[in-house]
């Protein structure tokens, strides 16, 4: 019984998952830190000139400094093309959050680097693991949404951006 | 039981359903759902054991409901039965956490389970994770509230998860923080930036001993500040803990404490950073009892880099409750475009050093004649660090794009472990690892990946090679964007001083991904080995097997 009861919840909650991938949610309204540790609430995750590319992220995750670069690589084209905005948040604890702030500057990266180190933000988003990104339009609206990093995501990524980006410009028309 | 998670269900499945609808007034229904699931062969090789009951799997799903102003939620789990590596009093099923908040303009209540992190940790952080089986939640109030600007305080009481149940004691805590830029607005266009919070946390625990007699109030203090001007970032932390004996400590009655130092300086392309952490007799759990990852009602962050691949990672460092002495150290820089090492499209370089040690203790010698004995035990010098080694890492890492198909990361390690402290076998070893890896992209889809890991270990006096010795491992995965990867992966144990234990451990596994949902098969043999996150540990055993990920998020 209670085996077939678990069997009804997992088999539920992925069709759930797989039928909700137009989700249009808003982010929720959690405080989590900038990297020189002011509080910054999530609901301030904003663009006005255009869609956003929110990533949660790590310093000791592979995967998600590859999507990281990969998205540096094509940032100035796609900022100049959609008025894009990332934000990058790290979900580093308190072991590896000072290492945030070399690393990013290190390499250079222009996003907005924001530090979750206890994962309030994650598991208001039910992050379960990282690289996971978020593609939002202009008015906040969560549109997409992926887990996991293979070389080449960045053509689907830039996809939804662009018709995130297609989809404002008619709005405000 | 089983009634109410089948009523919970059916709740939740109907706001699935409302929730899909565009726009409705019924809020936001989000959720996430992880499986992991594992059969166990016997392969008395490599010491992988089977179970009676062949399969096992840890499930976890997470309902969360927001209405404006209002959010709740609920984490089911299930452990029928729990995966070996985690423990078996997991053994069951059923609603793990539930809770409720309201937030207004500038407070926050929160009952039921919560995770909360004061300053970095030091003498309090709940928290959950998955892969180290640890859910250290306090269950009950919470309240936080923001009186002007700038200004945070929080208050908490509650009992401690422990697995299905709940620790004996009962903590409380208090923190508050200012941003002195932001409260006062004559320096908020100041260049530097001051953040000054403390803390205050008790733990109340019955005394049922009948020889000690244990304080059943034990208080923590501590005092963070956080600095900032341009591209200085200097944040730190001491902590202070009153006498705690306990099963961690031996039951003495010496006060704990704690320093942390983070210091790093940073412009485009170029990063400097300096850790230290100094701890002695810093275990607090809200049972004086407890053992390995049990209730623990702070973190002790370990100063040292998290390393991801395999064979860097295979003699982690855990932290030393009890006393360590550490600094951490690490450079990074971009080599740019077109310039003589950093060719067409610029490197990437990374150099970290770490080092961890005892910390200096002198015996305090008990005169059995004096009428209060003293149950300090030892006393430390502040500033002298212990003689013994505990850890020491030296590591170069350069990432290097050649072309538009190929780029490539190669590391070197340095490592000397001391593995009788930090996993109670063996002795102190050395390792040298190196690690290659590439990946080539095929065209805009395709691309291979493969990685060459190799760990060779030091040698014992007598020449054999130090514990399990020499390693060598090759990953191919192919993957194929957006949805598909597969990998092949074998480690071979070449240099075991027992010649008859140089095993292969196979690995074969697919993936798909969709969106956010990915389903993942493995099938092959695992290494016996330490997982571990933010010097936070989990023994994983031998195993041989087939495993199933599945997990979603919506």
């Amino acid at each position: 019984m209670k085996s077939v009861s678990i069997l009804i919840i997992s088999l539920f909650s992925f069709i759930a998952g797989f039928s909700q991938n137009e989700t249009k949610s808003e982010l929720p309204s959690v405080d989590i830190k900038t990297l020189t540790g002011e509080t910054f609430n999530t609901s301030d995750i904003k663009n006005p000139d255009g869609p956003i590319f929110l990533s949660f992220w790590a310093t000791w995750c592979k995967p998600c400094i590859k999507e990281l670069i990969a998205v540096d690589e094509n940032y100035a084209d796609w900022q100049e093309e959609t008025g894009l905005k990332v934000y990058a948040v790290s979900i580093d604890d308190a072991k590896s959050m000072s290492r945030v702030a070399p690393f990013v500057n290190g390499r250079a990266w222009e996003f907005e680097i924001l530090l979750d180190p206890n994962s309030d933000f994650k598991r208001a988003m039910n992050v379960i693991n990282v690289p996971h990104s978020f593609i939002l339009d202009k008015n906040g609206k969560i549109i997409w949404q992926h887990n996991s990093y293979s070389p080449g995501d960045e053509d689907e990524i830039y996809k939804v951006i662009k018709k995130a980006a297609a989809k404002n410009n008619s709005d405000t028309q | 039981m089983n009634k109410f998670s089948f009523i919970i269900f059916f709740i939740f499945s109907s706001f699935i359903l409302f929730s899909q609808e565009e726009k409705t007034d019924f809020g936001e229904f989000h959720g996430n759902f992880e499986l992991n699931a594992q059969t166990y062969t016997a392969d008395s090789l490599i010491g992988a054991e089977t179970v009676d009951d062949i399969m096992r799997a840890n499930t976890y799903a997470n309902f969360t409901y927001t209405k404006g102003k209002f959010s709740a939620g609920v984490r089911y789990e299930a452990y029928l039965n729990t995966m070996l590596g985690f423990d078996q009093r997991y053994n069951g099923q059923g609603v793990a956490n539930r809770y409720a908040s309201y937030t207004s303009e500038n407070l926050e209540i929160t009952v039921g389970n919560f995770y909360e992190q004061f300053g970095n940790g030091l003498i309090l952080r709940t928290y959950e994770d998955k892969t180290l089986g640890i859910d250290n939640s306090l269950d009950g109030i919470r309240l936080r509230y923001a009186p002007i600007k700038g200004i945070r305080l929080t208050g908490l009481i509650g009992e401690q998860k422990l697995y299905w149940e709940y620790g004996p004691g009962i903590v409380r805590g208090f923190d508050g923080e200012i941003s002195v830029n932001e409260t006062f607005k004559k320096l908020a266009e100041k260049q530097t930036k001051i953040i000054l919070g403390g803390s205050f946390v008790s733990k109340y625990q019955k005394n049922l001993d009948p020889v000690y007699n244990f304080p059943e109030n034990v208080g923590a203090f501590s005092g963070r500040l956080s600095l900032s001007r341009k591209s200085l970032i200097l944040s730190s932390e001491y902590a202070y803990k009153i006498n705690d004996p306990s099963s961690d400590n031996g039951n003495i009655f010496k006060d704990g404490n704690a320093l942390l130092i983070n210091a790093s300086w940073s412009k485009r392309g170029i990063g400097f950073l300096a850790n230290i952490l100094r701890l002695d007799n810093m275990s607090f759990r809200s049972d004086r009892s407890a053992k390995i990852n049990d209730l623990n009602i702070n973190y002790l962050p370990a100063v040292v880099k998290t390393h991801t691949y395999a064979y860097a990672a295979m003699y982690p460092f855990a932290t030393q409750p009890n006393g360590q002495a550490g600094a951490n150290f690490e450079f990074f820089y971009t080599f740019k475009r077109k310039s003589t090492l950093g060719g067409k499209y610029g490197m990437n370089l990374n150099v970290n050093f770490s080092q961890v040690n005892s910390i200096q203790k002198t015996e305090i010698i008990v005169n059995p004649n004096d009428e209060i004995p003293n149950l300090n035990s030892y006393t430390s010098d502040f500033f002298a660090v212990g003689k013994e080694l505990y850890f020491r890492d030296f590591n170069i890492e350069l990432n290097k794009k050649i072309s538009k198909k190929l780029k490539f990361a190669v590391i070197y390690m340095y490592e000397d472990y001391n593995k009788l402290v930090i996993q109670g076998k063996y002795g102190i070893l050395h390792a040298d690892i190196g690690i290659l890896d590439f990946t080539y992209k095929f065209n805009s889809k395709n691309a291979l990946r493969v990685e060459n890991e190799i760990l060779v270990s030091g040698k014992e006096s007598s020449g054999r090679k130090q514990d399990h010795g020499d390693w060598y491992m090759l990953t191919l995965e192919y993957t194929s964007s957006p949805h598909w990867f597969f990998a092949l992966s074998d480690q071979y144990n070449y240099g075991n001083p027992e010649i008859n234990r140089r095993a292969h451990y196979y690995v074969i596994s697919g993936g798909y991904t969709k969106g956010a949902n990915r389903i993942q098969i493995n099938y092959g043999k695992q290494r016996e080995g330490v997982t571990c996150v933010g010097g936070v540990c989990r023994n994983v055993p031998a195993a041989d097997g087939f495993t199933l990920s599945v997990s979603s998020t919506f």
